[in-house]
């Protein structure tokens, strides 16, 4: 089983529509994907917090079909 | 939540040892890589851990998952507080966090 790119971004998008999402495909085989998220969302949250907002965002997916998505938040500099 | 009866079995094991991973396979045979990367930090850094194989127990498997709302193993705890998976555990790893960490909750030395 395997996920878009281009839906894991829609799906975080969705859920924080200010972050700046970049996913990169890291075996080209559409099941390793490395996840940066940058977004205002996370502003005084610490990291086990802003993981598990995108997380949720993924609806149940990680884990499951979205096999493993290495995954880095921050908070935009000018927050 | 805490109808879950293996959320006891879980606490239990966070109580009970200052670090625990909850992990595929054991240290000394983890069975996935991300399990393994933590597993070998936690050993490099000498620190006294104890690994809880997921795979000898789907309810732990699953009960974790719910237990500590995150979606994935390898999970680590640190003095009962869920300190995080593969990424964040690395990160800190990484930038010296996990040790000063350790020395704050005077971790055992292995």
């Amino acid at each position: 089983m395997a996920m878009e790119a281009a839906e894991i971004e829609r799906l975080i998008q969705e859920a924080l529509p200010n972050a700046k999402v970049t996913i990169e495909d890291l075996r080209g085989d559409g099941d390793h994907y490395a996840a940066y998220v940058v977004a205002e969302e996370f502003a005084g949250k610490n990291r086990v917090q802003q993981h598990q907002m995108v997380y949720k965002a993924l609806q149940g997916r990680m884990g499951g079909e979205l096999h493993a998505l290495a995954l880095q938040t921050s908070v935009p500099e000018d927050a | 939540m805490s109808d879950n009866p293996v959320f006891g079995v879980i606490q239990q094991e966070i109580d009970e040892n200052p670090v625990v991973l909850f992990m595929k396979g054991n240290p000394m045979f983890p069975q996935c890589g991300f399990s393994a990367a933590i597993s070998t930090a936690l050993t490099n850094m000498q620190v006294k851990f104890k690994g809880v194989d997921v795979l000898e127990n789907g309810e732990i498997r699953e009960g974790i998952k719910e237990f500590s709302s995150w979606p994935t193993i390898p999970q680590l705890y640190v003095k009962g507080e869920f300190v995080g998976g593969c990424d964040i555990v690395r990160e800190m790893y990484e930038a010296g966090e996990l040790q000063e960490l350790f020395d704050k909750n005077e971790i055992e030395h292995a």
